[in-house]
C-alpha cells in the first residue's frame, strides 16, 4: 500500500469506526488529494485508533523522532497542517507531540492492545514485524495440555464480564474424547460504554485470528466461529478480509504454518439481539435458531455448539492469549491484585471529556480513571455517577470511586467490573429514570424463556413508575426489592439476574431522585437545543 | 409476486440464497441477512420457501425472523435512520435526538408514508465515547446534534 517513494512521508489516519464517525475518512480523502495533486509526497496508511478517542481524527505523521500526532482534525484543517508543514512534524496549534510519550498513552500497560493503532490491520508484514505470530508459534511446538496449563497459571480470566478461569475451561473441552470440536469467539459487544472488542477487530484482527487458533491447538478444535453483533459493519469487514488474508499465509486452514494443526475460521453476523452476548443464547443463534438461553448444565464445554465440546471466550480474552504464550505465564501473571491477574481494556465512554481506551493493570481506581484519565465530564458538570460493567453493572457515585478496579473488590461493593466499560453521567442524571431504562432494557431484550426476566421486567417498570409518581410509596418500594430478590435468584442467565443491580445500586446510592420531580426544579439545562432544520419528514 | 423490475421471484432469490449457503452448519441466520440484503426485507412469502429448502418447520422459521430485531417484514424506508439510547448516549443527551425526531412527526419504529426514511432506536453502535450516536443507512456518526440529525432525516448529510 506504500513505498510510491522513498521520500514520501507516512501518514497515518485511523480506518476505525469511531475515528470514521466524526470524520476520518474524509481527511484521509484530503490527504491522498493533496498528494495527488503532486504538492506533497504522502503516504497514507489507514491504521486502527490509539484509543484517545476525543483526539479523533488523529492523524499521525512518521519522522526522525518518532510518530508526531495531531488531532482532531478536521478535513478543513488538512491544507493548513501541510502549508505549516506537518509532514516534517512541524509546530500547529493541533500539534500533539510524539505519540508513544503523551502522558495518557504512556502511562498506560498496553499488552492486548500492543498492536491496536501503531500497525495497518491488514498487513500481515506490519504484524509480524510487531510481534505476531511468535504465540501461535509457541503454542504449535508445545503438547496440547501445555498450552492449557500455560493459560491456567498466567491467571487469565474471561474477559467477557464473568471472569471465569480461561484455563479451566480450555481443560475440561480438552478432556472431552469428541472427534468434532468448536473454537466460539463472542464478539456480539452489546453493552453500552464498551468498544474494546470492537477497537480488537478493527485494528488488529490477526491477533484474534491467532487467539483463537492457539485456542483450537490446546483443546484439539478444527472449526471456529466469531460471532460479531450486526451493528458492527466495519469489524465485521475487518475480520473476513484478514480471515482470508491468513488463509492466503497458512495461517489458517490445513497444516497451519508448517504444523499438523487444521483449523478453519467462519465469522457469523448476529441480528440484533442483546442477548445472544449471552454465550448459551448465542451458541443458539449460532445453530440457526431463536437466541434464547440453555438452561446450564451441561455447560458448553462439554455440549455446546450443536451439542459438541466447545470453547466461548470473549474477544479480549482470546486477544490475550497470544501474549500469554509469547510472553509466558509468569510475565502475565507479574501484572493485577489479588485474584485479578493481567491488565483489563478500560473502556472510557458516555459524558466524558477524555473517552478512549485504558489498558492498565487491575487495581487503579475509579478516580484515577474517571479524573485522571478521563478528565472529568465532556459537558463540564460535576462527575454524578459512572455505571460500571454495561446495561447490568451498578451506578457507583464519587463517594466510591476509590474502589480499586478488582472482580472481588468490585462483588463485595455489590458492583461488578464486567467488560470493563465505564459510562460517566453528569449531574443532570435522573437515577430513578436510569433504574427505570434498566428494566425497560430488560423487558425489550429478554429472550423471554424465563418468567422472572420476561415479566419480572416489565413489573419492575410500572413499580419504579409508581414509586416516582408518589403511589403507595413505601409498600411498592417493599415490591420492589421483592421482585429485585426474585429475579436474581429465579432468572435463567445474568440478563434477569442482573438488571436488578443498576435499579438497587440506584435506589440505594440515590434515593432522593426516587421521590419524583425533584430533578426537575434543581437542574438547569446542559444548552439549549440546536436550531431546527426545515422539513424533516 | 415479482421483485421491482424483473421477473425473478422471491422463490426463485430464496432458493438461490439457500443454495449459495449450502454446507453451512445452522445457516438459516447467514439465510436470512442474504435474503434481506437483496430484497430489503424478508416478505411472508419467503418464510415457507426457507423451510422446505431448509428443512425446517414453517413455525420454526418464523419464530427465528421475529425474533431478531434486525429482520423486517417491511422494506424500510430510501434513509434509514438509527439512533442509539443505551446508557453512553443517554448520557450526552440522547433522548434529546429521540424528542428532536418526535416532534419532527417521525415515530420510532416506523417508516414514513411516502417510504422515504425509516426511524428505529438502537442499543449501542459501539462509539460510546463520542456520544450521542446515530446510524444513517450504515454509515455511523458521532457528536450528533439535532442539526446534524436533522440534516441526516433529510437525506442530505453533513458531516
Amino acid at each position: 500500500m506504500n513505498n510510491s517513494s522513498h521520500s514520501a512521508a507516512t501518514v497515518y489516519v485511523p480506518r476505525d469506526s469511531a475515528a470514521r464517525s466524526v470524520g476520518a475518512d474524509e481527511v484521509a480523502k484530503a490527504l491522498q488529494r493533496a498528494a495527488t495533486h503532486g504538492d506533497f509526497a504522502i503516504d497514507v496508511v489507514r491504521n486502527g485508533s490509539r484509543g484517545m478517542l476525543w483526539l479523533e481524527p488523529m492523524v499521525e505523521v512518521v519522522t526522525p523522532q518518532g510518530r508526531v500526532g495531531y488531532g482532531p482534525v478536521a478535513p478543513s484543517d488538512v491544507e493548513g497542517l501541510l502549508a505549516a508543514g506537518m509532514l516534517d512534524g512541524a509546530d500547529h496549534p493541533l500539534r500533539l507531540g510524539i505519540v508513544d510519550e503523551l502522558p495518557w498513552l504512556a502511562r498506560q500497560t498496553r499488552v492486548t492492545f500492543a498492536r491496536v493503532g501503531v500497525t495497518d490491520p491488514l498487513s500481515t508484514r506490519d504484524y509480524l514485524e510487531h510481534g505476531g505470530l511468535v504465540g501461535l508459534r509457541a503454542a504449535l511446538e508445545r503438547a496440547p495440555a501445555d498450552v492449557v496449563t500455560e493459560v491456567t497459571e498466567s491467571g487469565l480470566r474471561g474477559r467477557g464480564g464473568a471472569g471465569f478461569p480461561a484455563g479451566i475451561k480450555w481443560k475440561t473441552v480438552l478432556d472431552c474424547a469428541d472427534e468434532l470440536k468448536f473454537v466460539c469467539c463472542n464478539a456480539d459487544e452489546g453493552d453500552s460504554g464498551t468498544f474494546a472488542d470492537r477497537m480488537v477487530m478493527e485494528g488488529d484482527p490477526f491477533l484474534l485470528i491467532e487467539g483463537m487458533t492457539i485456542a483450537a491447538q490446546a483443546v484439539g478444535a478444527s472449526e471456529g466461529y466469531l460471532y460479531i453483533r450486526s451493528e458492527y459493519p466495519d469489524a465485521v469487514a475487518t475480520m473476513r478480509a484478514a480471515i482470508d488474508i491468513a488463509r492466503e499465509h497458512g495461517w489458517l486452514g490445513k497444516g497451519i504454518l508448517g504444523s499438523t494443526l487444521d483449523f478453519d475460521l467462519h465469522v457469523r453476523v448476529g441480528a440484533g439481539a442483546y442477548i445472544c452476548g449471552e454465550e448459551t443464547s448465542m451458541l443458539e443463534s449460532l445453530e440457526g435458531k431463536r437466541g434464547t438461553v440453555r438452561a446450564k448444565p451441561p455447560i458448553p464445554a462439554i455440549e455446546g455448539l450443536f451439542g459438541r465440546p466447545t470453547v466461548v471466550n470473549n474477544v479480549l480474552t482470546l486477544a490475550t492469549v497470544p501474549v500469554v504464550l509469547a510472553d509466558g505465564a509468569q510475565a502475565y501473571q507479574e501484572l493485577g491484585v489479588e485474584r485479578s491477574r493481567g491488565t483489563q481494556v478500560f473502556q472510557l465512554g458516555g459524558n466524558i471529556a477524555h473517552g478512549g481506551i485504558v489498558e492498565t493493570a487491575f487495581g487503579v481506581t475509579l478516580r484515577e480513571l474517571v479524573e485522571d484519565y478521563g478528565g472529568g465530564t465532556f459537558s463540564g458538570r460535576p462527575v454524578r455517577t459512572v455505571q460500571v460493567g454495561g446495561p447490568l453493572g451498578a451506578y457507583l457515585p464519587t463517594s466510591m470511586f476509590d474502589l480499586p478496579m478488582d472482580y472481588e473488590a468490585f462483588a463485595a461493593a455489590g458492583a461488578m467490573v464486567g467488560h470493563g466499560g465505564i459510562v460517566v453521567f453528569d449531574d443532570t442524571v435522573d437515577m430513578a429514570a436510569q433504574a427505570r431504562f434498566a428494566m425497560e432494557f430488560c423487558a425489550e431484550e429478554s429472550c423471554g424463556k424465563c418468567t422472572p426476566c420476561r415479566v419480572g421486567s416489565v413489573r419492575g417498570v410500572e413499580v419504579i413508575d409508581k414509586i416516582v409518581a408518589g403511589q403507595h410509596r413505601d409498600e411498592n418500594l417493599a415490591l420492589l426489592e421483592d421482585l429485585c430478590d426474585l429475579m436474581t435468584d429465579g432468572s435463567l442467565c445474568a440478563m434477569g439476574g442482573l438488571t436488578p443491580m443498576p435499579v438497587r445500586s440506584a435506589l440505594a446510592h440515590f434515593p432522593d431522585d426516587f421521590l419524583g420531580g425533584r430533578r426537575l426544579l434543581e437542574i438547569q439545562p446542559v444548552q439549549a437545543t440546536g436550531p431546527r432544520t426545515e422539513g424533516t419528514a | 409476486m415479482t421483485t421491482s423490475g424483473s421477473d425473478v421471484t422471491v422463490e426463485d432469490v430464496v432458493r438461490r440464497v439457500v443454495a449459495g449457503h449450502r454446507g453451512q452448519r445452522g445457516a438459516l441466520l447467514p439465510v436470512l441477512h442474504a435474503v434481506q440484503a437483496e430484497l430489503g426485507h424478508v416478505p411472508q412469502e419467503a418464510i415457507p420457501v426457507l423451510a422446505d429448502a431448509l428443512n425446517l418447520s414453517r413455525a420454526d422459521v418464523h419464530g427465528v425472523v421475529t425474533f431478531y430485531h434486525d429482520f423486517r417484514r417491511e422494506p424500510a424506508g430510501r434513509t434509514t435512520v438509527r439512533i442509539c439510547r443505551a446508557e453512553a448516549c443517554q448520557a450526552l443527551g440522547a433522548e434529546d435526538l429521540v424528542g428532536y425526531a418526535r416532534e419532527a412527526g417521525l415515530t420510532l419504529g416506523e417508516t414514513t408514508a411516502d417510504g422515504s426514511v425509516s426511524v428505529e432506536q438502537v442499543f449501542c453502535l459501539g462509539n460510546c465515547a463520542l456520544g450521542p450516536s446515530v446510524e444513517a443507512n450504515g454509515r455511523l456518526y458521532g457528536r450528533v446534534g439535532p442539526a446534524q440529525l436533522g440534516s441526516l432525516l433529510n437525506g442530505t448529510v453533513s458531516s
